[in-house]
């Protein structure tokens, strides 16, 4: 239902936004990762027409953004980088003038704004003026000013931005929610939060997507993903190191700790067990220690942490400028 | 859906936010003062001896130049500080219904300020018998000074996130639209330039247009005039509003 082709955007000479292209359809949440200043929200808000691309389309539902902003806008909901709004304005004043805007009367306007105050938890705040509100309210009830059309594509720029544990955790199910019957777009920071709620991940850095897939597919391409972290008794460091050093499977092996009986070590496998994902390298380990009479106390294959793959993706670039600097 | 309901409820909010802020009810008060001493002090309404608004209509133009850019200054400088600019800007209204709406519901509110100042309407015709034909065209000429001098404003506020700066650059820019028609600097215009390119210059100041009004005749050319200002002014806003989003 989102379709962005070769997207770019030039601020002067700066490249924010350098050739981006990807597609979410119907059923989908995606999640839009990428440090401070990577693009973000210039492509969010590409998407949503409010800024205009230096090169590439957009298209919403089968509207060009560009072409046929009216239908387009129609399609879809928005969430601003700092969820603005109008401040003077009572949050039901507010949402009654979002639903005016998007052609909502009568009984309509009243049931979807009763709907969007449920869903964003409002109730209690709905005559306020919203800049006597906290900071998380503020921020829902633009969140909600965002659904009250019940739109088919939604773009929500840090939807969890300041509020507290309880209520990033009630967002975050909102959008799992609504994005079974939606194609939402939301960017964020926090890492947990792509896997709690999306079906799939875009890296972006310096303007360029740098990773695309669910986030298992990303958490796969961790330095530390597919290795097997086991604590054995009744084996030597010594007797364990010549047998995984025979073992063609194990790419190498870290022992952590070691006593007279005990030895903790994390093996990492090689390039088809990695791709495999299919715990091969834990199988093949448990078998040699049953061979040995090792006792396993501990085996436990490692899924990848998606930070790593974030770091390792967003900071290549920095860091070989960096380490001359430390080893001087 | 068509354009007008959505302008509609954008003009709606618009004149809403001027009330719901004390600003409003300050700004009219000081208008209705400001009219009243301007007219009856400085403009010796009593003195005149005659049963008219020339007093009251004569000081428009300089009590216009402070107070509309007031009303107008927070237009759009105020939606790009919050950021609401954004979330007007991705609804689905065109940049140019949005400013449109916008102007149109602060020009409302001037012109409510403009209804308020009745009751000198009815001490004139107490008082006296006056033509009160030239009455209506000074109020015609009135509105139409205060939407030009208020798109001028809508421009500005376009310019900057800072009200203050809006403000003074909408005096600055109205006060030369008045000053190209003074009497005293077309006099000493007149002492090095031809007589032709006096009136020339002259014809885009605002006194020169707002004359006819205040003497009772509805000239289109006038009309003219101030319609072509407010539409330059609100097609600049428009520009300079896509210049923001084309970044």
């Amino acid at each position: 239902m989102i379709r962005v082709e070769n997207l770019a955007k030039s601020f002067g000479a700066k490249r924010a936004v350098d050739g981006v292209s990807f597609e979410v359809g119907k059923g989908e949440v995606l999640g839009f990762l990428g440090p401070n200043g990577a693009g973000k929200s210039t492509t969010m808000r590409m998407i949503t027409g409010f800024i205009l691309p230096t090169a590439g389309r957009v298209s919403v539902c089968g509207f060009d953004v560009q072409d046929n902003p009216l239908e387009a806008k129609r399609k879809i909901g928005y969430l601003p980088e700092a969820a603005p709004s109008y401040h003077e304005m009572s949050v039901r004043s507010f949402l009654r003038f979002a639903a005016d805007m998007r052609g909502l009367r009568g009984e309509a306007r009243r049931r979807s704004i009763a709907r969007v105050v449920e869903a964003c938890s409002l109730g209690s705040v709905l005559n306020q003026s919203i800049d006597t509100l906290s900071k998380g309210f503020k921020h829902r009830t633009c969140l909600a000013q965002s659904l009250v059309h019940d739109p088919e594509v939604l773009i929500l720029d840090e939807p969890t931005d300041g509020l507290d544990p309880n209520q990033k955790h009630e967002v975050r199910s909102l959008i799992k929610r609504m994005g079974e019957n939606k194609a939402i777009i939301f960017s964020t920071h926090i890492l947990e939060e792509v896997e709690a709620a999306c079906t799939r991940a875009i890296i972006i850095d310096r303007g360029r997507i740098v990773a695309n897939g669910t986030p298992d597919e990303l958490k796969a391409r961790s330095e530390n993903a597919g290795a097997v972290d086991l604590t054995l008794s009744g084996a030597t460091a010594d007797a364990v190191k010549e047998k995984l050093t025979g073992m063609p499977i194990v790419h190498g092996f870290d022992i952590l700790a070691a006593d007279r009986s005990r030895v903790v070590l994390r093996a990492f496998p090689d390039k088809v067990a990695a791709q495999a994902r299919t715990g091969m390298l834990a199988g093949a380990i448990a078998e040699l220690a049953a061979r040995q009479n090792w006792r396993i106390e501990q085996l436990h294959t490692e899924e990848g942490k998606l930070d790593e793959v974030f770091r390792s993706l967003t900071l290549s670039d920095t860091l070989p400028r960096e380490q001359p600097r430390r080893a001087a | 859906m068509g354009a007008w309901p959505v302008m509609k409820t954008i003009a709606r909010r618009e004149l809403y936010a001027y009330f719901q802020s004390p600003v409003a009810y300050v700004f009219l008060v000081v208008f209705l003062l400001l009219a009243g001493f301007f007219t009856f002090s400085l403009g010796g309404f009593f003195e005149l001896g005659e049963a008219s608004l020339n007093a009251f209509f004569n000081w428009m133009p300089w009590l216009f130049l402070f107070l509309v850019p007031a009303v107008g200054m927070r237009l759009w400088s105020e939606e790009r500080r919050q950021g609401t600019m954004e979330l007007l800007l991705t609804m689905p209204v065109t940049a140019w219904q949005a400013i449109v709406a916008k102007f149109l519901a602060s020009w409302m509110f001037l012109a409510i300020a403009l209804a308020l100042t009745f009751p000198i309407i009815i001490t004139v015709n107490w008082l006296g018998d006056p033509d009160n034909g030239v009455i209506v065209a000074g109020y015609v000429g009135s509105l139409l000074l205060a939407g030009t001098f208020l798109s001028v404003a809508c421009m500005t506020s376009a310019l900057t996130r800072n009200q203050v700066i809006a403000f003074i650059l909408a005096v600055v820019l109205c006060l030369l639209l008045i000053l190209v028609g003074f009497n005293p600097v077309t006099s000493l215009l007149a002492r090095f330039a031809e007589p032709r390119v006096v009136d020339t210059v002259a014809g885009f100041s605002v006194l020169t247009h707002f004359e006819g009004f205040q003497k009772g005749t509805l000239d289109t050319r006038d009309i003219i005039y101030f319609l072509s200002v407010i539409v330059f002014a609100l097609f600049t806003t428009g520009v300079i509003i896509r210049g923001h989003r084309a970044g």
